[in-house]
């Protein structure tokens, strides 16, 4: 039987990998863009596991309100990112060092 | 009278305005002509005032003319106290400005500043008239400091010397200390009088002198006392007494009619005015009138000896300037008032002629003032000569001239006066030595004033050729003024001394408490002038004359080798006169630098080291390297970010699921 704490590891490792993607990519800003997407649909999976579970439907109205916005954030994410490798002719995270102190 | 009053004060200070402000449109004839007028027309008026005074049996008058403010009962206002003291002054303080005026005219011929120096003397005309004629305290401190800031800009007027700017410095703040005495003495009777207007002060006078005052906890002392000191402080400084006298000699700096009118008959004898004024207060101390007459012998006797040693024909005239200031304030210590002002007035008109006599040698000899360089001026400027002649013998008090009536009672006065009725030791000790001062003083007086005579007009001619050349009897706007002044210098003892010394001339404007009142004293034995005249030649007054005159003929002209020799031989002694007696040493190096250390320890480690180097910097520096160390935490790179922010996240879920 598949039972609520299979739902939420499946979640806990899809957040950790993201997460993991994030600190260790030194290369690729879309890789990154693509790690916050996953994380986002980490929470959404945890969304829609307690929805069923606890039977309440907010869950996943909520689950939708956030894939609407990551829609419109990848958008402008890559408008940005295709915007900065006009200006810089690079996208790796390594070279964007601009806010250092 | 009211109208005359107010167009006494205010056509010096019309003029002043105009030829001040407008000065380039009027040009330089319209600058000496307006505030000649300006002037002439006070001096007129108040000749008219003494007239009524004197002859017409005119009332003194007080007169509230404007209430400036009234805070807590205190009335602060601009008033007129036009008595018989105040009518003679304002005579004598016009009649020398007009003089002076005309003076100015052949005087400053050349000098680019011309309408500027009208302005000033015309300033000052008007100041000097509001002290003197002022009811209450508020406003003679107005007059008194005005009169010391005119002073202050005219001993600067030629401000491209450095010399006239350290003098006029100097004299600036040497008269701040006396001021700041007379402040504390106005703030001492508002204190106890809760008034500034002089009548009611004087009738509080009494209940004055009964209380006491804590300056030191623990030592009361007699309020009048504390008063009456503190404002004669104030009067030291303008009145250049010793100690605060080191203005007077480098006042010279300044041109020579505002020397003559300034800083030889009118400013300066402020102080002795006021104290004449305050004589209800004064008379109430004896203390204090111990003070005042030993300040004024120590002036007399030794600034007098300084005049000896002088080389410079003005610094010669101001020392006995300084010398004869200390012989009016003896005769206010000894209760003399009216032998005070009778001194002030004649000397007023021998000594501002006496400065303008030298003023118009300095213009003959092309502004050299050295009289070792002069000699035998005599015959080119016969004028000069005889004017000068007259100044220096009314100076020396040589029977027949004003200088005479007015020096010889004055030392009679002091002879008389009521420390030599004391019968404890203070006062045998204060007499003596007010006494031998004015007396000796008497010689030391012949004596300077004709070796700088004798030097000038006499002798062998120590010019150079080109100078000799030159040399011619000045111009009449020069010597009109010295006859001007020559007259009454020589003529106007005759007349007013039986009135002013032994008359009730001056009334009920000064008071002397019946112990005190020498001159009531001496009037018993007054036979008129032409007595006096008759004893002159038995007194030691006369003879004392006679001998300095006689000194500074034997060692000037007949041998001029035994100066060199005596100075050679008592070389300490006279290089003690020569520093004068090192009063500005201990002054400049002393009290001066010292300010300027404690300036510089405080400018240097108060402000630039703890106030900028640590609390405000410091603070600014701490700042900056604090964040020097937490700037390297900002990499900049996206992941560091993130890492941070995670291991942040981290710790808050901690903390809320364990420690919670």
């Amino acid at each position: 039987m598949i039972g609520l704490q299979h739902y939420l590891t499946i979640a806990g490792m899809l957040f950790v990998l993201s997460l993991a993607g994030i600190i260790i990519n030194r290369k690729n800003l879309i890789l990154l863009l693509m790690c916050i997407e996953l994380m986002l649909l980490a929470v959404n999976t945890n969304f829609i596991a307690f929805s069923r579970f606890l039977g309440d439907e907010t869950g996943q109205v909520f689950v939708f309100f956030i894939l609407t916005v990551a829609a419109a954030e990848a958008a402008i994410g890559l408008a940005i990112l295709v915007v900065l490798f006009r200006n810089r002719r690079s996208i790796a995270v390594q070279e964007l060092n601009t806010l250092k102190g | 009278m009211y109208n005359y009053y107010l167009i006494i004060v205010l056509a010096p200070l019309a003029a002043a305005i105009i030829a001040g402000l407008a000065g380039k449109q009027i040009g330089r004839a319209g600058a000496h002509w307006v505030t000649s007028i300006g002037v002439g027309i006070s001096c007129a008026l108040s000749l008219l005032v003494l007239k009524n005074m004197f002859w017409g049996g005119a009332e003194a008058e007080n007169i509230s003319v404007y209430t400036w403010a009234v805070t807590d009962g205190l009335r602060m206002e601009v008033g007129f106290l036009v008595d018989r003291l105040t009518a003679l002054m304002m005579c004598v303080v016009t009649f020398v400005s007009f003089a002076v005026h005309i003076y100015t005219i052949g005087y400053m011929r050349e000098d680019p500043g011309y309408q500027r120096f009208f302005s000033f003397i015309s300033l000052f005309t008007f100041s000097m008239l509001m002290l003197v004629m002022s009811n209450n305290f508020l406003q003679l401190f107005f007059g008194w400091e005005a009169v010391g800031l005119v002073s202050y800009l005219l001993i600067g007027f030629w401000f491209k010397r450095e010399s006239a700017i350290f003098a006029n410095l100097k004299a600036f703040l040497v008269n701040r200390v006396g001021d700041f005495g007379f402040i504390l003495g106005i703030s001492g009777v508002v204190m106890f009088t809760g008034s500034l207007d002089y009548a009611t002060v004087f009738g509080a006078a009494e209940a004055v002198a009964g209380q006491s005052i804590e300056v030191l906890p623990g030592t009361p002392w007699n309020a009048m006392t504390v008063i009456c000191i503190l404002l004669f402080i104030g009067a030291m400084g303008k009145s250049a007494q010793a100690p605060l006298h080191v203005w007077l000699p480098d006042s010279m700096e300044g041109p020579t009619p505002i020397s003559a009118l300034i800083h030889a008959a009118t400013m300066v004898t402020a102080g002795i005015f006021m104290v004449a004024r305050m004589s209800p207060l004064f008379e109430l101390s004896t203390t204090a009138l111990g003070f005042v007459i030993i300040i004024g012998a120590v002036t007399a006797f030794f600034m007098g000896l300084l005049g000896i040693v002088q080389n410079d024909i003005k610094r010669v005239v101001a020392y006995s300037t300084l010398s004869q200031l200390g012989y009016m304030t003896v005769a206010l210590g000894a209760s003399a008032y009216s032998a005070a002002i009778f001194h002030l007035m004649t000397h007023a008109f021998f000594k501002a002629l006496l400065f303008l006599a030298a003023g118009s040698v300095i213009i003959a000899m092309h502004h050299e003032q050295d009289i070792r360089k002069m000699g035998g001026i005599r015959k080119y400027m016969p004028i000069t000569y005889w004017t000068a002649l007259i100044g220096s013998l009314a100076l020396i008090g040589f029977p027949g001239s004003s200088g005479f009536f007015s020096k010889d009672l004055l030392i009679e006065a002091v002879k008389e006066s009521h420390w030599h009725q004391g019968a404890t030791m203070g006062d045998q000790v204060t007499y003596w030595i007010a006494y031998l001062s004015v007396l000796l003083g008497v010689f030391v007086t012949a004596l300077y004033s004709f070796r700088m005579f004798f030097l000038v007009f006499h002798g062998k001619e120590r010019m150079s050729k080109e100078e000799k050349a030159h040399l011619h009897e000045t111009p009449a706007v020069v010597t009109v003024p010295l006859i001007m002044l020559a007259i009454p210098s020589a003529a106007i003892g005759w007349f007013t001394v039986g009135p002013v010394l032994f008359g009730d001339y001056f009334g009920d404007a000064i008071y002397v408490s019946h112990a005190h009142d020498v001159l009531a004293h001496m009037g018993e034995a007054w036979h008129g002038s032409l007595g006096l005249l008759t004893h002159a030649f038995m007194t030691p007054v006369f003879w004392l004359a006679a001998a300095g005159v006689w000194v500074a003929w034997f060692l000037y002209l007949k041998r001029p080798d035994i100066p060199a020799t005596i100075q050679g031989k008592v070389s300490g002694l006279y290089n003690l006169l020569d520093r004068k007696y090192y009063f500005d040493d201990l002054y400049i190096k002393g009290f001066a630098a010292g300010g300027r250390n404690i300036g510089k320890f405080l400018w240097q480690k108060g402000d630039e080291l703890i106030i900028d180097g640590i609390l405000v910097n410091g603070t600014a520096n701490t700042v900056a390297r604090l964040a020097g160390v937490m700037r390297h935490i900002q990499t900049g790179y996206l992941y560091t970010y993130a890492f941070a922010m995670i291991i942040g996240l981290t710790m808050l879920l901690g903390w809320l699921i364990w420690l919670r």
